[in-house]
């Protein structure tokens, strides 16, 4: 896999103060990629100087090889992105929005805009004025207007925000599906981890302008996910989960410990053969503000 | 550039500005035209509908008695030899001075419109240029394409230009068209006096001359569109400086308004004269009417506005090319 969007040391100084704190991270082609942190964390900052719109203090950002300080239009060229909200012309028809977009960029044949309403699927309201659109049709519009330039990178800023489940499930399958059939790099940003969880391949945790940490979702998960047993007597089963995996605790008369996949009948078997009633097991997803915890040492999300 | 600059256009127009502010000149030129309609009566009665022939006689007349009597200086002797010329004129090409036609409208509209009205609808156009794209967070998308941000200015620059001209041109034409159904059509070569020079107290007559109406009005047209210009490119920079387009308008108005009440108590503050506010009658040094200060003229006032507009628009592409876009 080729690498579409390399980031070295990008830092940004406002004032006095350092709000992006050295980021370094690189996006290959045809995966999505997280960044995950709490509000105020550095996310959009740093989505704005991958597109240009804020100068880095330090660093270097490269898309596809060229240089974005350098090589500006060469670079955003291969850029599709919304920042925030996806903010069109409303006074203009969604139809025309496209077409003042495409003005912008050297070759864009008219059959490209048909092209991307169809594959957001907005062809039936597209010649209505944007300012009747739903939020979730502006979403797709906006999604719609970035793919225009069939640009290599995707940057989405929160693209599920204010979408209802629905509307969520299906920006989720379309990112996937830009990303396994398209062969796009997608870089979304969330402050909800099951978001990330669900649509994601790698992330990048964010908390107060640094990364802390970049890896697969898979393995975040396998080391952070639960499980918490409710079994009479407590004591004993304890006793016996303890043989079989590590025990983190107690937590509102559960036990909780590590996940592990295909483990937990065995382990239930083992309560059972033992005489103990076990009353439920349930496995949990580490809440955004476990992981946070556990990552930065009690820091919390706000 | 092209495209670029189509899109602006686009923008303008589908905002409806543009025909919003030729209503609204429409409007105005129907309710002067009306008010000149009734001064016109009122001064037709006063002075007898069918006698303004032997009226203007009995002034050639007593323009020529003053010429011939003995104590008067060359220099007035030159002035009053011009008016007769005029008067002259009027009387030959069988025009009533008191009942002008639509060219003549159409002056003292420009004439009238250049300090305020004019700039305050250039500005209403302008104001939101920029700004507009700041707060509806359209300027994200918009610098976020293949090109340079100085070309993303320079075609709005150039689409406000072409605004302006097409509110200058249709402050024109609507004056024409809409006093015209009542004054008439005709009068394009009415000779009018200029060259005017004010010195202190007195009034220089040294350099008058008569000029046909439609010389007189192109060039009260082209400076009308160089304060339109001016005006449209310090509201401009002030639509990049600030994302929101109330405060813009706020501020201009605020500037042109004090510009209005300046120019009429100034006379004794010198450097006032270097305002870009105070400057904008410029048909003024044409027509002959006395500068806000003592030594103002048609080069100063001139070069004191593109003073202003150039550092406008310099600041406005310093800027914007330079800014982080939050």
């Amino acid at each position: 896999m080729t690498d579409t969007l390399v980031v070295q040391g990008l830092r940004k100084t406002i004032g006095k103060k350092e709000i992006i704190k050295g980021l370094s991270f690189t996006l290959r082609e045809g995966e999505v990629f997280g960044f995950l942190g709490p509000n105020g964390a550095g996310k959009t900052t740093t989505i704005r100087m991958l597109v240009g719109l804020i100068k880095p203090t330090s660093g270097h950002i490269s898309i596809c090889g060229y240089d974005l300080r350098r090589q500006f239009s060469q670079a955003i060229r291969h850029i599709g992105c919304i920042v925030e909200n996806p903010e069109l012309y409303p006074y203009l028809s969604g139809w025309e929005n496209l077409e003042h977009f495409a003005r912008m960029v050297p070759n864009i044949p008219k059959e490209r805009i048909s092209e991307v309403v169809e594959l957001v699927g907005l062809q039936n309201r597209i010649h209505d004025r944007v300012r009747t659109y739903s939020l979730g049709m502006r979403q797709r519009l906006g999604i719609a207007q970035a793919l225009l330039g069939n640009p290599k990178v995707l940057i989405l800023d929160e693209p599920t925000n204010g979408l209802d489940p629905a509307g969520i499930r299906e920006m989720r399958e379309f990112i996937r599906f830009l990303a396994e059939k398209e062969g796009l790099s997608v870089l979304v940003s969330s402050h909800l981890l099951s978001e990330i969880q669900l649509m994601c391949d790698r992330v990048a945790i964010m908390s107060k302008g640094e990364i802390i940490r970049i890896d697969t979702v898979e393995n975040l998960l396998k080391e952070q996910a639960r499980v918490y047993w409710k079994a009479a007597p407590l004591d004993q089963a304890k006793k016996i989960l303890a043989e079989q995996t590590t025990v983190l605790g107690e937590k509102d008369d559960a036990i909780v410990t590590f996940y592990e996949a295909g483990q937990l009948s065995a382990w239930n078997e083992k309560l059972v053969q033992a005489g103990i009633r076990v009353s439920e097991i349930q496995p949990k997803l580490p809440t955004l503000e476990d992981l946070f915890i556990e990552l930065t040492g009690g820091e919390t999300i706000d | 550039m092209i495209n670029l600059v189509y899109n602006e256009m686009l923008k303008i127009v589908r905002k409806k500005r543009l025909f919003i502010i030729a209503a609204i000149i429409a409007v105005l030129v129907g309710l002067f035209t009306y008010a000149q309609l009734k001064h016109v009566q009122e001064v037709q009665k006063r002075l007898g509908t069918n006698d303004w022939r032997t009226q203007l006689q009995q002034q050639i007349i007593d323009t020529q008695n003053r010429l011939n009597s003995s104590g008067i200086s060359e220099e007035w002797r030159k002035f009053l030899q011009i008016r007769l010329q005029q008067q002259q004129y009027y009387l030959d090409h069988n025009i009533n001075p008191s009942a002008p036609g639509a060219p003549t409208f159409m002056r003292m509209f420009v004439e009238n419109s250049i300090e305020l009205f004019l700039p305050l609808m250039v500005m209403v156009v302008v104001a939101d240029l920029v700004s507009s794209e700041a707060s509806g967070g359209t300027i994200k998308l918009l610098l976020t394409r293949p090109v340079k941000r100085w070309k993303i200015l320079l075609s709005k620059y150039i689409a406000m230009l072409l605004s302006v001209s097409f509110i200058v041109l249709s402050l024109v034409f609507l004056s024409y068209l809409i006093s015209g159904t009542v004054f008439g059509y005709s009068g394009w070569n009415l000779p009018l006096l200029t060259g005017f020079a004010v010195h202190g107290e007195e009034l220089d007559t040294t350099n008058v001359h008569l000029l046909s109406q439609w010389k007189y009005l192109l060039i009260e047209l082209g400076l009308a569109w160089f304060v339109a210009i001016v005006v449209g490119t310090l509201t401009f920079m002030l639509s990049v400086l600030m994302r929101s387009t109330a405060a813009v308008m706020g501020i201009m108005l605020a500037a042109l308004i004090s510009g209005a009440i300046l120019s009429n108590m100034v006379s004794s503050w010198k450097s006032a004269k270097y305002l870009f506010m105070v400057n904008l009658r410029l048909t003024d040094y044409i027509s002959g009417t006395a500068p806000p200060i003592d030594g103002m003229t048609l080069g100063f006032s001139m070069s004191v506005l593109a003073i202003w507009g150039i550092a406008a628009l310099f600041i406005s592409f310093l800027v914007f090319t330079k800014r982080d876009v939050y």
